[in-house]
């Protein structure tokens, strides 16, 4: 039994994969990981880069009505955490090399997501407005959620 | 133990546990790394500032000012750097020293690309030199070495905005700064050049303990008094009166303006007792009976327009959505988590991201062709103002060399005053017309109009300008007699 226990190569692959898991998770918390999974809007200003958009949403007209999720995620659960998995994906890389510009601009993806976001929550009003053609809300409303 | 000693045990694979070791190394040093780049994240966020040299109202150096400002600092460096755009910028060309000029690099000459320069500023020294501008850093240099020096005795009134003066004035004054700006106009460029040390710097435009900004130029402040005066608000002191938003304007303001020196005692005045506008400094002029020089070939009263930046972008639309040079020019930039204005001041075409996307959310490529756009429009109108000017200056020329009296040209030589200051208006400012587009068209259209009356007055006697023509005097007056010393 103690034999078994001691098997070196058994115990080596132990104990590093326990080092590993250690160093992650203690990583993932010291990060508040989990606070990523969360519709927390907070949480989407954990890296201080997004600290004046939070600040600015937080005295918009849109903050009583909808979180940055609401708007930077689309409705579906599943196409929601795709999305949030892409833009964390995209955005852990950017801050952790900072290769990014200080004005950031909406990728043309994210650009997507937000207009269709709009239309969720806005269909009433904008469904008799699309019927010449292509129209962006934000390119005029450009301010509802927050300023840069 | 090996195989070949004792082989009924068969030999162990080791290599999946090799694999395995490697693949796990790599994934712990990656996450420690990741642990302390997130830590190191963090502590930017937190913005440390420590103070670690005392700043007071006589430090001059911007390097002491450097070590309670690194960031600051490194970036005000690199104004020393040169650069192109489409229309300005600057372009380094090697130079071979010479013992009265140690430059090993100048900018390119305006002169020489455009001759029809030479003929506009003829027997005036920025005929004989005038280049591009470059950075703040060379500011001191190429003001001490440009050719203007040996053509033309400068007076002491030139360190205004080619050093940082503001330490030697108040000393010159001994605590008065108005003083010491009255006792160093008047003094010998070289003399003056000896009480300064270095280009423009922290301390011209910062207060040395809050870091607020601060006006530091007796011209603007006289120059602003005068301004606000004609708009009904009386003894306004920026210092005390101004927004903080305003200031960002108001501390360029301080040199990036027209002016001129007044008297024999050479006072700089910023002439805006009428306004802004080129008109009203136009206006202010004729009023004064002020001219720079008399016209070598035509024998006109002419005005030599400097820099109006200031001006022109107060008749533009980024001045009255509140925009201001810092704004564009110093726009903010991250370093780590810290947020400050980018002192590398330069065009914003070389800085597009900072200096325009804040505001206006277009793709780089579409705000590079907007400006692009509009500079080119001006630039060919402005070439055809030149032609104008120049075909009205050799007009007069041969008017003058065919014997036609000093009353005869006195219109046609009057308009060619107009023309040129309203052309030299677009022409020295520094933005190929973006700052204030429509009013930069407009005076560019002014002036190819005075120099068509121009010509018209000399072909037709009887004509009559759209201005009234003001006599400037091409005397000098007599010089002012020296009190007795007993």
């Amino acid at each position: 039994m103690l034999a078994h226990l001691l098997n070196l190569p058994a115990l080596a692959l132990a104990t590093t994969l326990g080092v590993v898991a250690g160093l992650g998770g203690y990583t993932f918390v010291f990060a508040k990981g989990s606070s990523y999974a969360s519709d927390a809007p907070a949480a989407c200003a954990n890296c201080h880069v997004m600290q004046s958009r939070y600040d600015s949403w937080r005295s918009g007209p849109h903050h009583a009505a909808a979180v940055c999720n609401d708007c930077h995620t689309p409705a579906s659960p599943a196409a929601k955490y795709l999305v949030k998995a892409l833009n964390g994906w995209h955005h852990s890389k950017a801050f952790t090399s900072g290769d990014y510009p200080d004005v950031i601009l909406l990728r043309e993806t994210s650009r997507a997501v937000v207009e269709g976001q709009c239309r969720h929550c806005h269909a009433d009003v904008v469904a008799s407005m699309e019927a010449g053609g292509a129209v962006s809300c934000v390119r005029c409303h450009d301010s509802v959620g927050h300023l840069r | 133990m090996t195989a070949k000693q004792n082989p009924a045990v068969p030999a162990r694979r080791t290599w999946p546990f090799t694999v395995a070791f490697v693949v796990v190394a790599f994934a712990a040093a990656g996450l420690a790394a990741l642990l302390v780049n997130i830590s190191g994240r963090k502590a930017e966020a937190r913005n440390p500032t420590v103070r670690v040299v005392e700043l007071t109202d006589e430090t001059v150096d911007p390097a002491i000012w450097g070590k309670d400002f690194p960031v600051e600092y490194d970036l005000y460096r690199k104004t020393a750097e040169m650069g192109k755009t489409r229309f300005g910028g600057s372009e380094a060309m090697p130079r071979v020293p010479t013992l009265d000029d140690p430059r090993t690099s100048v900018s390119q000459s305006k002169i020489d690309e455009d001759p029809r320069l030479k003929v506009m500023w003829a027997g005036y020294a920025f005929a004989a030199d005038f280049r591009e501008d470059r950075g703040h850093a060379h500011m001191l240099d190429d003001q001490g070495f440009t050719k203007r020096q040996q053509v033309v005795k400068q007076p002491g009134a030139c360190m205004q905005c080619h050093a940082s003066v503001y330490p030697a004035m108040m000393r010159l004054g001994g605590g008065d700064l108005v003083k010491g700006f009255e006792k160093m106009n008047p003094m010998p460029y070289a003399e003056a050049r000896k009480l300064v040390d270095h280009p423009v710097a922290c301390i011209d435009c910062h207060e040395p303990r809050t870091m607020t900004l601060r006006i530091s130029r007796p011209a603007f402040l006289e120059g602003m008094r005068a301004l606000k005066a004609s708009q009904g608000v009386q003894s306004y002191d920026p210092n005390t009166m101004a927004t903080r938003q305003e200031m960002r304007a108001y501390v360029c303001a301080q040199c990036h303006v027209e002016y001129y020196f007044k008297g024999p005692e050479k006072r700089l005045v910023f002439p805006w007792a009428k306004g802004l506008g080129a008109d009203q400094i136009l206006a202010f002029y004729d009023e004064a009976g002020f001219k720079d020089w008399v016209h070598k070939e035509t024998g006109a009263p002419v005005l030599k327009a400097q820099h109006p930046e200031f001006e022109t972008w107060s008749q533009g639309v980024h001045a009255r959505s509140g925009v201001t040079c810092a704004d564009c020019h110093m726009p903010y930039m991250r370093v780590g988590g810290q947020k400050v204005s980018d002192h590398h001041v330069r065009s914003p075409l070389l800085n597009i991201n900072r200096a325009c996307q804040g505001c206006h959310k277009w793709e780089e490529k579409e705000l590079k062709e907007r400006v692009e756009g509009i500079q080119t429009k001006f630039y060919s109108v402005r070439n055809q103002a030149m032609d104008a000017l120049v075909s009205l200056i050799g007009d007069l020329k041969a008017a003058k060399a065919a014997g036609r009296s000093d009353q005869d040209l006195e219109a046609a030589r009057y308009l060619q005053r107009r023309g040129q200051f309203l052309l030299d208006f677009v022409e020295a400012e520094n933005s190929t017309g973006f700052h204030a587009p429509q009013e930069t068209m407009r005076l560019l259209s002014e002036s190819i109009d005075f120099s068509r009356q121009g010509q018209i007055a000399l072909r037709d006697p009887g004509f009559k300008p759209t201005v009234a023509v003001v006599a400037i005097a091409t005397t000098p007056p007599p010089a002012p007699v020296p009190p007795l010393v007993k």
